[in-house]
């Protein structure tokens, strides 16, 4: 039995003269205080990885600096899906007693730390060294390439994925700590400036400044601890050339074990967190996962579908495309909104008749990497 | 193994072929991916297939691409049966049956897909 006892996300955009150690400093002492925890309480942790700082040993750098002794400690490098991944290993150590209260942080000051042609370049080596990068490519551009053949293979249209950048973006007016806070309409989104086409700038995440952290428990050490029913992953690729089919990358197969881990079936879902770098991305993945039909993701969104008075509320704090992604802890934000919104904690966001369970999913890379997660409240 | 082919200078795509299981991919390995065989064959590539994803890049990664903005990247199926990423003319489209060319972009040679 594992629980996520504590979570937080910091403010995202531009933090000006904040680092990583400092961001994931603010994010673990959030998460601690929402779990009710000191730092003495800590015997693990799990780290994911900062463009901002590379480093061979980020979680026992972290460990030192913030001023925890763990006798669990492990670093993830699983692209997006990072964060989730790092829960779901919290879960199987807490499983195998090497732990019991670990703690999951990550931060990275991605956008004013660097030039964006270096946070550009650094994505884009996701991609094959020899046979995509060569070409020029970024990271936007393997997902245009998706998104291409999405449109064309569910026949769907621009302004159909545009729907899910304006619906991120409504949730985030009512959020405070999110990178992008003003309405924005499908035209909007239709006029905004090509990046890699069909993605225009608004299909896009912003690149931020950020931290996020968790804290994953074997005891209920307080009372809005959500318990972990299920976890589920995916890897049948890395490299978006060797793709076998551009419509199913492995969401289906690591949402299923997470379903079938829990014992529930899609349908008991009442709040999802799912990765949103791209508005292709949550296409995808909304529709792989089958929270929506092939091709009718856009018109969902459109319809209230996964608003916080719809049936199946989606990443209420504005999810990455709008509260932003600063790398590991990006996706990590999801979680936080989560767990507030299931403990009835999510103030002015608040969905009506609060959730009970909850599917997470995480992908990493160019669809690369899937790590799905059930929650729920204990 | 060094397959001489776009990535060193060769103007052609080289695709490998298992002699074992007849696995055929793209991505070089002096080993098969699916049966760990050895010695894969090297197999010249005719550079004709069909486009099965495009994306036109405007914000360019470097200096070195920035002068070449906007410009088509797409994803291949070579009739050999494999899938390549690649550099098309303005205007490919999914569906199109096209042909490699070989072309200096940014200081090196890329395939560049015409139609065929």
């Amino acid at each position: 039995m594992s629980y996520i006892a504590g979570s937080f996300a910091t403010a995202f955009g531009r933090h000006e003269g904040q680092d990583t150690l400092g961001l994931m400093t603010q994010a673990a002492t959030g998460a601690l205080a929402d779990a009710g925890l000191e730092r003495g309480d800590i015997d693990g942790i799990i780290c994911g990885y900062s463009t901002t700082m590379p480093h061979l040993m980020l979680a026992t750098v972290f460990a030192e600096h913030f001023g925890i002794r763990p006798r669990y400690a492990a670093a993830l490098q699983l692209g997006g899906a990072t964060g989730l991944a790092m829960a779901a290993t919290a879960h199987f150590v807490i499983q195998s007693k090497a732990a019991s209260r670990l703690l999951i942080v990550a931060g990275e000051n991605r956008l004013s730390g660097q030039t964006r042609d270096s946070a550009i370049q650094a994505l884009a080596q996701v991609g094959h060294p020899r046979y995509e990068v060569p070409l020029g490519t970024t990271v936007p551009a393997y997902y245009g390439l998706i998104a291409s053949a999405y449109l064309d293979g569910r026949g769907a249209g621009e302004a159909d994925l545009a729907e899910l950048a304006v619906a991120m973006r409504s949730h985030a007016v009512d959020s405070p700590g999110a990178h992008y806070r003003e309405p924005i309409t499908v035209e909007d989104v239709l006029v905004s400036r090509a990046v890699a086409e069909p993605l225009k700038l608004l299909d896009c995440c912003p690149v931020s400044d950020g931290g996020a952290a968790m804290v994953v428990t074997g005891d209920q050490v307080n009372d809005h601890c959500l318990r972990v029913l299920g976890s589920g992953q995916a890897h049948q690729h890395q490299h978006v050339s060797v793709v076998p089919d551009l419509l199913s990358y492995g969401a289906g197969p690591s949402s299923r074990m997470a379903l079938d881990e829990a014992g529930i079936g899609l349908d008991r879902i009442r709040y999802a967190a799912v990765y949103d770098s791209f508005t292709v991305t949550l296409a995808l993945l909304l529709e792989e996962i089958g929270l929506a039909p092939p091709g009718q993701a856009g018109a969902l969104a459109r319809d209230g579908h996964f608003s916080p008075g719809g049936a199946v509320p989606l990443n209420t704090h504005g999810g990455l495309l709008s509260y932003g992604h600063c790398g590991v802890a990006g996706a990590m934000s999801h979680m936080a909104e989560l767990q507030r919104q299931l403990t009835g904690r999510a103030g002015a966001r608040q969905i009506p008749g609060q959730p009970d369970v909850a599917l997470l999913h995480g992908d990493g890379g160019v669809m690369s990497s899937h790590t799905s997660m059930v929650v729920a409240l204990p | 193994m060094t397959v001489a082919d776009w990535t060193t200078g060769e103007p052609q795509l080289v695709v490998l072929s298992c002699g074992g299981c007849g696995n055929v991919w793209y991505f070089h390995r002096p080993f098969c991916p699916r049966c760990g065989r050895p010695d894969p064959d090297e197999v010249a590539s005719a550079g004709r297939g069909r486009v099965v994803a495009t994306t036109v890049v405007h914000r360019a990664p470097s200096d070195e691409w920035r002068p070449l903005v906007p410009y088509t990247l797409v994803l291949v199926d070579l009739d050999e049966g494999v899938r390549v990423m690649a550099h098309a003319a303005s205007g490919t489209a999914i569906g199109d049956t096209v042909g490699a060319t070989f072309e200096e972009r940014a200081g090196r040679l890329v395939p560049v897909f015409t139609p065929a």
